[in-house]
Formats: C-alpha cells, structure tokens, sequence
C-alpha cells in the first residue's frame, strides 16, 4: 500500500431492501469492487456509516469483523477462489467449520447446498477436476452454506464463457427467489439485466438507480 | 481444548501433505538436529557407562594408607625413621572412627611391590604375594575367572590357599591346565590355589602378577609377627573421604611419635578424588553435548519457520479466503502454530528413531569392548523427554512468527485479482 490515499467512493447513498436481487455495474476504476469490498467488511470506509440487518458496522476489530462475515455475508469470487486441495464438499462445509458447527452437520448441510446446485455427485471432487461453472457452483453453495443475509458476488461471471455465464446466472436466479437479498457485481449489460434493480456508479459516484424488468437467464440456457 | 479438534488436525494434515517433498525438506533440519543432540547426549552416557564399567567393584569412596619414612625428627627420633604398623592398628582405628566401614589390613612380602619368585614344577612366576583379609573384596573386586577369593573360614583356620592373577597363571601353568587345588610354593611353604582372578587393567593396585593368601596365613608362614603394611579402607557413603583420612593420620601420629606436621611419614591415595574427576569430566561432556544439541535443534526449528514464512506468503490468497468465510485471526495463527509444532515433533521423532539405530550399532560394535570405555550408550527418558519438550516449545514461539505473518494478510489483498 502507497502512502498517498486516493478517494475512490465520493459519497455513496444506497440501500438495499431484504429479498433484491441488485446490479452493481460501472466501468474498471468506477469504484464497484471498493463498494463490494465495504459492504463486504473486507474494507473499511474513511468516513460514513454502514448498517447491515440493523447492526452498525464500524471501528470492528479483525476478529469481530471476521465473524460478521461469516454470520452475515456470502462471499462468490470471480476466480472462485475455491481451497484447490479440498474437495468440494469440504469447501463447502469450511464456513460451517469457521462457525464451530459440528462435524457431521457440516457434511450433512454442505451435501444439501451441493445438491442444491447440482453438484451432489462431485462432492468428492477436487476443483482441478471441475469445470469453471461448476467451481462457481460450488463457490456460491459455499457462500450459502453458512445462511448469509446477504451474498456478495464479485463478477461472478467474469471468468466464464456466455453459456456457463447464463447458467450460473439462473442458479443466482433462483437463490434470490427464494427469499435472499444478492448484490452483484459486474460490467456486462446481459449479466446485469437479469437483475431486479441496476446501480452505476461512475467516478465513485452513483450517477443512476433502476428498477428493471428481470431477465429470466433461464430462456438463454 | 484445540488439542482435540479434530477438524484442526485434519485441516493441518491437508496442508502439509499437499506438498510432501517440501514438507519433508523442510524437516531435514530438525532431524539432523535431533541424530547429532541424541548421538552426543548418548556418547556422552555411553562413556560414563564405561568408566562405571572399568570401576566396577571398586568402591569409590576408599582410601588407602601405607607406612613410609619421617620427614621431620620428632621426641627424640631422628628424621628418616621407616613407620611400620602393627595389626593392632586395624582395631584402633576401626574403634575410634565410626565413619569407616570396612578397614581390610594388608601385608606384602618384601618391601613394597618387590618381587617373590614363586615355584610349580619346574616353571617360575615373580610375583607380588599379599596376605590379605577377605574384606578387601569389598574395596577392590576381584574378578575371578575360576574358583573363589580368600574367605573367613581361610582366616580363621589360616588355611594355606592362595588366589593367583592370570598372569602368575600364564607363568606357572600351560594353557587350559587346571591349575584349581593344584600346589604352588612361596618362600619354601606350599599353597594350594583356590581362584584365578582376572586383574582390572585400568586400576591396577596391587601389580599384574599377584599372589594372594590369607592373613593369618602369611604371619605364620612367613613369620610377620603382628606387622601390618597397609590397609585399604571404605567409609561411609555420605562421609568425606578426607575427613577420615585426616583422622586416621592423626591417630596414627599420636601413636607412632609422628610430628604432626609431617606430611610424609603417612603415606595415602584418597580414591574418591578419581571418581569424582571423572564423573566431573563426564557431567562437562553431557553438558556440552546438550549445549550443542539444543543450539542445532534451534537452528533446525527457526529453518521451519522460515519455510512455514514462505508457505505463508505463498498462501496469502488461501489465507485471504479463509478470511472471507469467517476464519478470525486466532484461528489462522493457531493452525500455523500447529503446523509448526506438528512438523518439529515429527521431525524430531524421525530423528529421534535415526539416532537411536546408529547408537544400538555402535553399543553392539564396541560396546561390550573392554579397553574402550564406551557402553550402552543410549539417552534416559528424562534426557529424551527434556530435549522433546524443549524443541516442541521453541517451535511454539518461532512457529508465532510466520502465524503473526499469516494474520497480517487482509482479506481484502489477498483477494485481489492479478
């Protein structure tokens, strides 16, 4: 880290209800990633106030913050950032272990969010033997699997070919049907219109907020 | 109790087994560093067993005393006067000192270690000849290789019977002719041998060649009289040798008309200065050994935690996900503190196994060797439990290093995309 600091967010307003299914889009350097990294405790903003589920979110010390993150927020990578000698049963459940659930739960629920995805029969996989839709799929049941309030997902698409896109997409789809409140971000119109709501953000301000129409991906597949 | 947690341990396993050559390597240190503390540490022992080995049957607390010339004149004796002790002696000092335990009174033909020709058919031996009190088994073991050493009954009966040394053996007899009951002459009186003893090379009091029978014997035989030439005498276990042998002397001033500050008129060796020389010499060489061993042992532990400092930096993204998904910092640096220590032990272990093999050979090569002190050369458990526990809680405090490393990775560079 330089010792100049640079402002990249100049003053955000936004809130986001239980239930939305929200685009983050902007152009490289519009400060989404920064935004997401806020709101995903992984960062912390110079000034203002962050509420999540009715908690204020400021001054945490590591530990704290660790643990919000695991109560509160599902993290989905666009490299996936699955641990590369687990199986994917096993990264799945690593949330759970990070909330001291027992060991047998763990397998138990992991299996379920795996099935939920689709995945069941490659529970025993490594990542190096999945494909890369089928790593975000097992990324986004690891994000679930602690029961998150929120999902943050970082260009969940922008590693994979239009198709595999779509498909993980719809997966997104269904998860905020049924009830989950999902931030994604990512600078592909296609990606972003099968969203309930789209924010862009240009030089870390937010300069449009819509309501859309959402596109089923589902018609894509 | 993290010790339990069988997630952490499987989690720890994981890690270190996805790349074992490394991990492996990384252990090399450790190992080496364990063979060399336990080989010293063993050496070490091996060679205080040795000379415990070549002392055998010696007591260590004994000293002997012996008649020499005055140095100073003293109540009208002139200096030079020879002090010669009568068998009386024995029972004064005996009396006077409770501290001693055994005082065994010895005489020797001739002036001391002068030679007596000794006759068995025709074959000549020039040997020491002492008569000599059974007791003095208990100060200097005999080692018999056949028959037995002089017993009361000898004594009481004076009995005339003689053990004899290899070498008078070798002298007197043709190899592998039984030389128990056979006949030996001395001075013109015959004896008959009841024991061959092997003499101990390493202390050597009474001469390679020698002829022993018993006391009464020998003053019947050879006409001593009540005269006396020596004693050798073991005292207390947790009485200072000094301090009975400076009582001893100054009873034996007072009675023979010794100037008391004649310092040569009382001849003496205080055996327990040896022993305590050599335990000396061997505590400085244990000593040493682990002195030694724990420095290399630290040097092994602080190259794991340099490579556990590489494996970090090469995890920061793994680290940083964990991160994400809710692992607080006390969890990261736990299971790098782990992994440190589970490596160390390890390694320790292995090394441990190693240097106990070599050290089996080397008791089986040279250990059971008479001239080289150097037997069962193995560690205690105490020695082994200290240097384990030691190296496990070095690894702990420098296994802190690359976890303090580890949480100093924020989620949010380790996530950064390339």
């Amino acid at each position: 880290m330089g010792s100049n600091s640079l402002h990249v967010l100049k003053g955000i307003n936004f809130k986001a209800e239980d239930g939305e299914l929200v685009a983050i889009m902007g152009s490289s350097g519009s400060g989404k990633s920064t935004l997401l990294n806020i709101l995903g405790m992984l960062d912390v903003a110079d000034t203002g106030e962050y509420t999540l589920d009715g908690v204020p979110i400021k001054d945490l010390s590591e530990t704290k913050a660790a643990q919000y993150r695991n109560k509160f927020l599902g993290f989905i990578f666009q490299s996936f950032n699955l641990i590369n000698y687990k199986s994917a049963l096993e990264n799945v459940a690593l949330p759970l272990y990070y909330q001291k659930v027992g060991r047998k739960e763990r397998q138990e629920k992991a299996m379920s969010y795996l099935e939920k995805v689709g995945l069941k029969e490659w529970a025993s996989h490594l990542p190096s033997e999945l494909s890369g839709g089928q790593k975000q799929r097992v990324a986004i049941a690891r994000a679930m699997a602690a029961e998150p309030k929120v999902l943050l997902a970082d260009e969940p698409t922008g590693a994979l070919d239009s198709t595999t896109s779509y498909e993980v997409m719809d997966l997104i789809q269904k998860i905020n049907d049924e009830g989950n409140t999902i931030l994604v971000v990512t600078h592909e119109e296609d990606i972003a219109h099968m969203c309930k709501r789209i924010v862009h953000l240009k030089d870390g301000v937010i300069v449009e907020d819509k309501k859309i129409k959402q596109v089923r991906a589902q018609q894509h597949v | 109790m993290w010790l339990f947690d069988r997630d952490l341990w499987i989690e720890v396993f994981h890690t270190l087994g996805k790349n074992m050559f490394r991990t492996f390597l990384t252990m090399l240190g450790v190992i080496f560093a364990m063979i060399i503390l336990i080989l010293l540490l063993g050496s070490a022992n091996g060679m205080s067993n040795g000379f415990d080995k070549v002392f055998a049957g010696t007591a260590s607390n004994s000293l002997f005393v012996w008649g020499q010339s005055t140095s100073e004149p003293y109540k009208g004796f002139e200096r030079g006067r020879r002090i010669r002790y009568k068998i009386e002696d024995a029972g004064i000092l005996k009396r006077e000192i409770p501290e001693i335990e055994v005082l065994a009174p010895r005489i020797e033909l001739g002036s001391h270690r002068s030679v007596v020709t000794v006759y068995r058919n025709g074959q000549t031996s020039g040997s020491s000849v002492y008569g000599d009190y059974p007791e003095i088994d208990n100060i200097t073991k005999k080692r018999l290789v056949e028959g037995r050493f002089l017993n009361n009954n000898d004594i009481e009966n004076s009995k005339k019977v003689c053990v004899i040394g290899e070498e008078t053996y070798k002298l007197l007899f043709d190899k592998g002719e039984k030389a128990i009951g056979e006949d030996i002459r001395i001075n013109g009186v015959f004896f008959s041998i009841v024991g061959i003893y092997k003499p101990n090379k390493n202390i050597n009091i009474d001469g390679e060649n020698a002829v022993f029978i018993p006391f009464t014997t020998f003053q019947k035989a050879f006409n001593s009289g009540d005269r006396m030439g020596w004693m050798a005498i073991a005292v207390e276990p947790n009485t200072k040798v000094s301090v009975v042998e400076k009582k001893i002397k100054d009873i034996l001033k007072v009675k023979y008309d010794i100037h008391p500050d004649d310092q040569r008129a009382i001849g003496s060796f205080d055996m327990s200065e040896i022993f305590n020389n050599i335990s000396a010499f061997t505590n400085v060489l244990k000593g040493f050994s682990f002195f030694v061993g724990i420095f290399t042992l630290l040097a092994g532990v602080i190259a794991i935690s340099n490579i556990l400092l590489i494996t970090v930096k090469e995890r920061t993204k793994e680290i940083g996900v964990r991160r994400a998904l809710g692992a607080t910092p006390r969890v990261v640096k736990r299971q790098i503190v782990v992994e440190a220590i589970v490596l160390t032990a390890f390694a320790g272990l292995i090394g441990f196994a190693i240097s106990v093999g070599i050290l089996a050979g080397l008791d089986a090569k040279w250990g059971s060797g008479e001239d080289f002190p150097f037997v069962k050369p193995m560690v205690s458990i105490t020695q082994f439990s200290v240097s384990f526990l030691l190296m496990v809680s070095l690894s702990l405090l420098i296994g802190l290093i690359p976890a303090n490393r580890a949480i100093k990775v924020r989620p949010i560079e380790a996530l950064r995309e390339e």
